[in-house]
């Protein structure tokens, strides 16, 4: 058998990068003037688009690298009663700012209330698990219900006061995309820089908290203080991207690209790196389709490309997408299938003490020695002629050479296996054929090596069977 | 502002949605999915947008179809990524109704450019608009929403209540449920096909925000105040109805304290009184609430600092061989008063006692009065007859038996304190050759 070593992840972008082949030609090949847009807004040349396209592909980043943290510690769907627990915070600063007698729509203040009520929504959570011992999913549900309530009400407070200026509050909550200002943008990209910059420093210690916490703890690394660094991080990506993309639309920055990245890699650095990726090219091609679309909101349409790539990375993800991983459950199954046949003609002309090299099985005579099916048998004994390890001998079937070397290999490892749970597992030897035929298949060379010297046995013969075989002519 | 005919339609319908939302809600809370609620609502928006596509209008039915068949969808998704991707069951969640509710909001804007159907009616409800569109039966003028509410609050009793049992078991324990011959699968998805239809019933009237709201609320602050489901059930209705009366109630009185004409959305502040009525339970609720906790803790601290000092007192007196010796309370206090909570147990302690006037203090000295002396010597007798027991009965050795009296002396009865006497055989002195003070 062979063994794949983790290969540093190079293979899985390489693959990343095929499954995002398909969006690139379908606009670069076609010769309609949409797909010649598409490509000068992709490559920054649109002056109009540029601002919006460069900046929700840094949100995109920085949300998909904090996100990587956040759904690792289990708690992805806090992003969710976060965002809606601030738009009592941007409603309460416009009616604060309105009634101040300044203009209600100052940015940077809306964007503060949004981060404190965010940050209460955090507490709330925590304190409604810790003190009322009610489970998390409770507490996230009341926290974004009663937040989002009051936001509400605020909403139609700030209405009346500020009359029209109060219009563009909605915007917080299906967001804006195609108005973005550098000034906007500019702050995105700062905050951003910001996020990545503390991710960085402090990812040794935020891997520790998502895989084992408890280990930390003990080893004395605050972990209080770092759980709440992160849930920190996710209020500014949330707060930044709350005017471009919405605060719904948030949370799936938040939980698709980690998700999707999971596909492809194990490892946490990798994941990092492939979780910013997607969350950048969702913005990227996401705000792009959207400037030429028109009429569709931006923040919808960037949360259905970043779906597109979840959806890519589960077939196809190289570690557990559900092609990689069927392919991997029909390769074993497959090749249980053949040492059970390789073995079942082997022992069948070892019951007739004939020699297995010459002896040919009948189609029968093979279906009786296991519990598959006739089609089952059919399929395998096809592919194993195809691969020359089967031959048809006088209307039956015979190992050839080959054939004759790999199943005294698999019959051979199977009844060391036998011969160890009967030595070293008190099983009694009327039960360890069941056992060791499910075990055998996954055997490693080593082990066998090991049970080679256990067992006080060498050379290539093989070992008599430990039990009798079914139907076997006493001598 | 004054009560009229609409604010009584308008708690009614309220009421209404709220209950049913809450009746399925409770079931949400037992699976540990309560965010489901969230999920559905959000990804329903494509189902409601096909449906007004391809019939053309807004009737509820269709809309209640296509909404059921979303939830479904939902639900098969959510599972289905949980299972073939190996995601974690709260990302699967949060994957799936942020695309379906993407997905929403592309086809409500090529189904309808700026038409009745808006994301902003499902969001915020038009729980005030409530009495526009209604049935006249007779002389009485019943709203629509509200007796569509009332059908579903009807449906979901009838599923409530015949299939309490498996909802019950496979609600605790899926594997116990199939080996019961209960399939807990089926019982999943007929839960949540509930929930999406109670979503969509209470959407058009109160608005998902509100639907959220009261599919969690009520039935945690029930959750909190038993530990029974059948009351757990019955309670969260009656938060729910509370939620809906107090919170027009507030809706129409609040916004005056602030000087603002008119009345404030009724769905958010449902929404808000919800909130507020869960934060109250926190603090109140008599077993597992914040305050009578801290009650039950504060006066078990009183009566055992209370003890403590005329034990303190006692031995003091003994020492010096002068029943009612003087100590200087800083002296009191620093052994026994550690600690936020003990501190204030040694200040209410001693208030109480001086009260009752069993000690008696002057000039920051403290000593026993006659009645006082009496309670302290039950006290060492106590802690002596429990120490005599454990060092003849229990055989534990007499340098080792304080602590254990220490704490055993606090929870002695007379009747117990008899027994002891009894099986230690009235002893006159305890194993440190200390007097026990007989009983008067």
């Amino acid at each position: 058998m062979r063994f794949r070593r983790t290969s540093g992840g190079r293979r899985e972008l390489s693959w990343l990068a095929l499954a995002l082949l398909p969006l690139v030609p379908v606009a670069a090949m076609a010769e309609s003037t949409f797909a010649s847009d598409f490509v000068r807004v992709l490559t920054f040349q649109d002056y109009n688009t540029r601002v919006v396209v460069i900046g929700t592909m840094l949100l995109g980043l920085a949300s998909g690298l904090v996100g990587t943290f956040l759904l690792l510690r289990k708690r992805a769907l806090l992003s969710d009663a976060i965002s809606h627990a601030m738009l009592p915070g941007i409603c309460a600063a416009f009616v604060v700012m309105a009634l101040a007698g300044g203009s209600g729509k100052h940015l940077g203040g809306l964007l503060l209330g949004a981060a404190i009520s965010g940050i209460l929504g955090t507490a709330a959570v925590t304190l409604i698990r810790k003190t009322a011992r009610l489970k998390e999913d409770v507490a996230l549900a009341i926290v974004l219900s009663t937040f989002f309530g009051f936001g509400i009400v605020l909403l139609g407070v700030a209405q009346r006061l500020g009359a029209g200026e109060a219009a563009g509050l909605k915007s917080f909550i299906y967001g804006k995309t195609a108005s973005m200002l550098l000034s906007d943008a500019l702050l995105i990209a700062i905050f951003a820089a910001v996020a990545a910059a503390i991710c960085a420093a402090l990812f040794k210690e935020f891997g520790l908290l998502c895989f084992d916490a408890e280990f930390g703890r003990t080893q004395g690394w605050p972990t209080g203080l770092l759980d709440a660094t992160l849930m920190a991080l996710v209020v500014l990506v949330t707060v930044i991207g709350l005017q471009a993309v919405g605060l719904i639309m948030m949370v799936a920055l938040l939980v698709i690209p980690p998700s999707a990245a999971r596909f492809w890699t194990d490892d946490l650095r990798w994941m990092a790196a492939i979780s910013s990726t997607i969350g950048a090219l969702s913005g990227l091609f996401g705000s792009a389709a959207s400037a030429l679309m028109g009429a569709f909101p931006a923040g919808a349409i960037i949360v259905l490309v970043a779906t597109l790539l979840f959806v890519l990375s589960l077939l196809l993800g190289t570690r557990r997408g559900v092609v990689h991983r069927s392919r991997a459950g029909l390769m074993l199954r497959r090749k249980v299938t053949s040492q059970h046949l390789l073995r079942g003609l082997y022992e069948l002309a070892e019951r007739e003490h004939h020699d297995p090299k010459e002896t040919a099985a009948s189609f029968e005579d093979l279906l009786a020695e296991r519990s598959w099916t006739r089609a089952e048998l059919q399929r395998a004994l096809a592919r194993h002629i195809r691969q020359g390890l089967i031959r048809h001998k006088g209307g039956g079937y015979a190992l050839t050479r080959l054939g004759y070397y790999t199943a005294v290999h698999a019959v051979r490892t199977h009844r060391l296996w036998e011969m160890y749970l009967i030595a070293h597992a008190d099983v009694a030897p009327s039960h360890v054929d069941t056992g060791a035929d499910t075990i055998e298949h996954v055997l490693e060379p080593d082990l066998i090596a090991r049970l080679e010297t256990m067992l006080a046995d060498r050379g290539s013969v093989v070992p008599p069977s430990p039990h009798p075989l079914k139907g076997m002519v006493q001598t | 502002m004054t009560w009229t005919i609409f604010d009584t339609w308008i708690v009614i319908t309220g009421g209404i949605a709220a209950m049913a939302c809450a009746l399925a809600g409770n079931w949400l809370i037992l699976r540990k999915m309560s965010m489901m609620g969230d999920a559905l609502s959000h990804a329903v928006l494509p189902g409601l947008a096909v449906a007004f596509l391809l019939t053309g209008t807004r009737t509820s039915l269709a809309m209640l179809l296509g909404a059921v068949l979303v939830g479904l969808v939902t639900t098969f998704l959510i599972s289905a990524i949980e299972r073939w991707g190996g995601v974690e069951a709260d990302a699967a969640m949060g994957v799936t109704f942020t695309a379906l509710f993407a997905i929403g909001l592309i086809l409500i804007r090529v189904a309808a450019h700026d038409t009745d159907l808006d994301p902003d009616c499902v969001l915020y409800g038009a729980l005030e608009l409530t009495y526009l569109d209604s049935y006249q039966i007779g002389e009485t003028v019943i709203p629509r929403a509200a007796v569509a509410g009332a059908v579903m609050l009807l449906v979901n009793l009838i599923f409530v209540v015949a299939l309490f049992k498996e909802l019950t078991i496979s609600a605790f324990d899926p594997e116990m449920a199939n080996t019961q011959g209960i399939n807990a699968t089926l019982m999943h998805y007929l839960l949540m096909m509930i929930v999406a239809a109670t979503t969509v019933a209470a959407f058009n009237s109160v608005g998902s925000i509100l639907v959220i709201a009261m599919l969690v609320v009520p039935g945690a602050c029930a959750r909190l105040l038993t530990n029974r489901l059948s009351v757990m059930i019955a309670l969260s209705l009656v938060v729910a109805a509370l939620c809906a009366v107090l919170g027009h109630g507030a809706a129409l009185i609040v916004p005056g304290w602030f000087g603002l004409a008119d009345e404030a959305n009724t769905a958010g502040s449902m929404a808000t009184m919800a909130g507020l009525l869960f934060g109250a339970t926190v603090l109140l609720a008599p077993q597992r609430g914040l305050i009578p906790q801290a009650w039950r803790r504060l006066s078990l601290a009183v009566t055992v600092t209370r003890e403590d000092i005329l034990g303190l007192l006692w031995r003091a007196g003994e020492k010096a061989d002068h029943h009612r010796a003087e100590v200087e309370e800083a002296q009191i206090r620093g052994v026994l008063a550690t600690g936020l909570l003990g501190r204030v147990a040694f200040a209410l302690a001693l208030r109480k006692m001086r009260h009752k006037r069993r000690i008696h203090r002057q000039s920051g000295m403290i000593s026993l009065t006659e009645r006082g002396e009496h309670y302290a010597a039950r006290m060492i007798r106590r802690h002596r007859l429990w120490e005599g027991y454990l060092v003849q009965e229990a055989g534990i050795r007499p340098d080792h038996v304080h602590g254990t009296a220490e704490r055993l002396e606090h929870i002695t009865d007379a009747q117990m304190l008899e027994a002891l006497d009894k099986a230690t055989g009235s002893p006159a002195i305890d194993p440190h050759e200390k007097v026990i003070p007989r009983e008067e």
